[in-house]
């Protein structure tokens, strides 16, 4: 096995970091030093080599410990995996996608033999293989669409299409940027984003959800969102606001470069080709404030950005109560001169 | 008590945009007190609309129905009590079957969740608000539902956090979410307000 992965936690002690590779890669979202919400989707996979970008599903150091995050949360919460009856065959496709993606991009950690519908997945990082009869529930120790998703880093939801819309009834949601799976199941795509400010006035979610919408089969897209989170914490649910809300009110000038991590939504879409659902991985990259300085563009970039964004977008994201520690911290890295285009570091 | 209007929110916020009579179709009604005069003038708009129309009442007799005959009518003293009926009307309801529902959000969330789990399409539903502007609020971190809520904030009845009172809802459920207010800054709350339409 070429790729090591990190021993660290999520929660807790919060031993979480990122190594030098990690960081060169990471997923910067902005590509210039202002900030507003857009469409900004473009073709995935598809970037330069080693990026996030290059493959369908991006695997990298934190796989491991991810989804031992994961299992924690849903031991404590199954509510955070939800599937309406109607979506089965939307997991199967989704289970399908992900292993036929990992096993090819990724041969020394996946493995898929398939003989018709008689198929055995080796997944080595996690020691699992496992014999199952595709599309037969009875095979899987859980549903489909929870058995691979409990092998596969990010958030996914799956979008049901009637009537013109996509409908959230079905989701693994574990690391959320403080929205409720359990509230939002059986919403439509104008319903689940009626919290964001701003967006639905300036038209960017007609447009948004109609792009969704004309995305055919074989066809793949994603798009970046980026929030701020105090501490590397993956389940910042509404269902637990109350357990680490206290800890953003712990951010001071001294503890901000380690405490504060800008948290990154690799965020992809892909028709599938049975259920004709869409499938939304929602995928989570976490780099502090001093890991993101040490490129030179990168903190000149995000201190603009942060200075200058709109405060309902601030207010939105849960940064507002810390922005001036924040923006005061980052203006060190910040000489004036003016930053390259695109988002890669110079 | 006129139909309300509420002040323009966000997408998930219902609208309840009134009823309208789809005619001699097989209904299902669910009114409470307040609620019951919407039915009747919607019969008033169009007898026919009671020809085929089980009407369930909740928390008041039929003398709320003036004259109005509709083909079964039935009286519960409160939602719990209602539930099993309309549950069982719901899911024999024939395709093409119309609901109507007016009263309270409470009212209204509550069976708009029926009708969820039942299979329906929850767009089609005709609901109109009269009377109590009490909201059915869901605790987004023990699960409990605590009804009538008046104010903002509001205590959980389940859990005891202090919850502030959102707009965004959910059909599914036939809830708003509360949040817990003071989350980040443990035991300082806002002064308590009453909840405006
Ligand atoms: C169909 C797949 C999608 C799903 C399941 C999804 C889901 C969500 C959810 C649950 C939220 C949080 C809302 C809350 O506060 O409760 C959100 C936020 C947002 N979504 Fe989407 N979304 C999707 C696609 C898109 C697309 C294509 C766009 C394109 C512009 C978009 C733009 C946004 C924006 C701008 C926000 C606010 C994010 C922030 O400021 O942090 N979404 N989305």
């Amino acid at each position: 096995m070429t790729m090591q992965f990190n021993d660290e936690t999520f929660r807790g002690d919060y031993t979480y970091h990122n190594s030098p590779e990690a960081i060169r890669r990471f997923p910067f979202p902005f590509d210039q030093d202002t900030y507003m919400y857009s469409v900004n989707i473009e073709q995935h996979p598809g970037g330069p080599k080693g990026t996030p970008f290059e493959k369908m599903f991006d695997v990298d150091e934190h796989y491991v410990a991810e989804m031992k995050d994961r299992e924690i949360t849903l031991a404590e919460d199954p509510l955070r995996c939800q599937s309406l009856p109607h979506m089965e065959l939307a997991g199967w496709d989704l289970l399908e996608l992900i292993m036929v993606s990992k096993a090819r991009d990724y041969p020394d950690l996946f493995t898929l033999h398939r003989d018709g519908n008689d198929w055995h997945w080796i997944n080595k990082p996690l020691g699992i293989e496992k014999k199952f009869t595709f599309l037969d529930a009875t095979t899987l120790p859980c549903g489909p669409m929870e058995y691979i998703t409990r092998q596969t880093q990010g958030d996914f939801a799956l979008l049901h299409e009637r009537d013109n819309n996509l409908w959230m009834d079905a989701g693994m949601i574990t690391s959320q940027a403080d929205w409720s799976l359990d509230f939002d199941v059986g919403m439509n795509f104008f319903e689940w984003h009626a919290p964001v400010p701003k967006a639905r006035k300036m038209g960017v979610f007609d447009k948004a959800l109609k792009f969704l919408l004309a995305v055919g089969q074989g066809q793949h897209y994603r798009r970046l969102n980026w929030t701020m989170t105090v501490n590397p914490r993956l389940d910042t649910s509404p269902e637990n606001y109350h357990k680490w809300g206290p800890e953003k009110r712990t951010i001071t000038p001294e503890n901000v470069g380690q405490k504060q991590f800008l948290r990154v939504e690799l965020q992809t879409f892909f028709r599938l080709p049975r259920s004709n659902a869409l499938a939304f991985p929602i995928r989570c990259y976490l780099m502090n404030l001093e890991d993101i300085a040490t490129k030179p563009k990168w903190g000149r970039r995000l201190h603009r950005v942060l200075r200058d964004i709109d405060p309902d977008l601030a207010e939105y994201k849960g940064f507002a109560v810390n922005q001036k520690t924040i923006v005061d911290y980052l203006s060190q890295f910040d000489d004036g001169a003016p930053t390259s285009p695109g988002i890669f570091p110079d | 008590m006129p139909k309300t209007e509420f002040s323009p929110s966000i997408d998930s916020r219902p609208t309840y945009s009134g009823l309208v009579s789809q005619g001699a179709a097989p209904a299902i009604m669910v009114a409470d007190e307040a609620g019951a005069q919407a039915l009747t003038d919607l019969a008033a708009s169009d007898a026919s609309v009671m020809d085929h129309a089980h009407v369930v009442l909740v928390g008041c007799g039929a003398a709320a129905l003036g004259d109005v005959k509709p083909v079964a009518l039935h009286e519960a003293p409160d939602f719990d009590a209602a539930t099993p009926l309309v549950t069982q009307l719901l899911n024999t309801a024939r395709m093409g079957t119309q609901i109507y529902l007016a009263g309270s959000e409470g009212l209204i969330g509550h069976v708009s969740a029926l009708a969820f789990a039942a299979g329906m399409p929850v767009d089609e539903i005709q609901m109109e608000h009269r009377g109590s502007i009490a909201r059915r609020m869901q605790c987004v971190h023990c699960k409990g539902i605590t009804e009538d809520v008046t104010t903002d904030p509001f205590t959980c009845a389940h859990c005891g956090l202090t919850l502030f009172v959102r707009d965004h809802f959910s059909r599914r459920l036939g809830v708003f979410q509360g949040v817990c207010v003071d989350a980040e800054t443990p035991g300082v709350v806002p002064e308590t307000v009453e909840i405006q339409a």
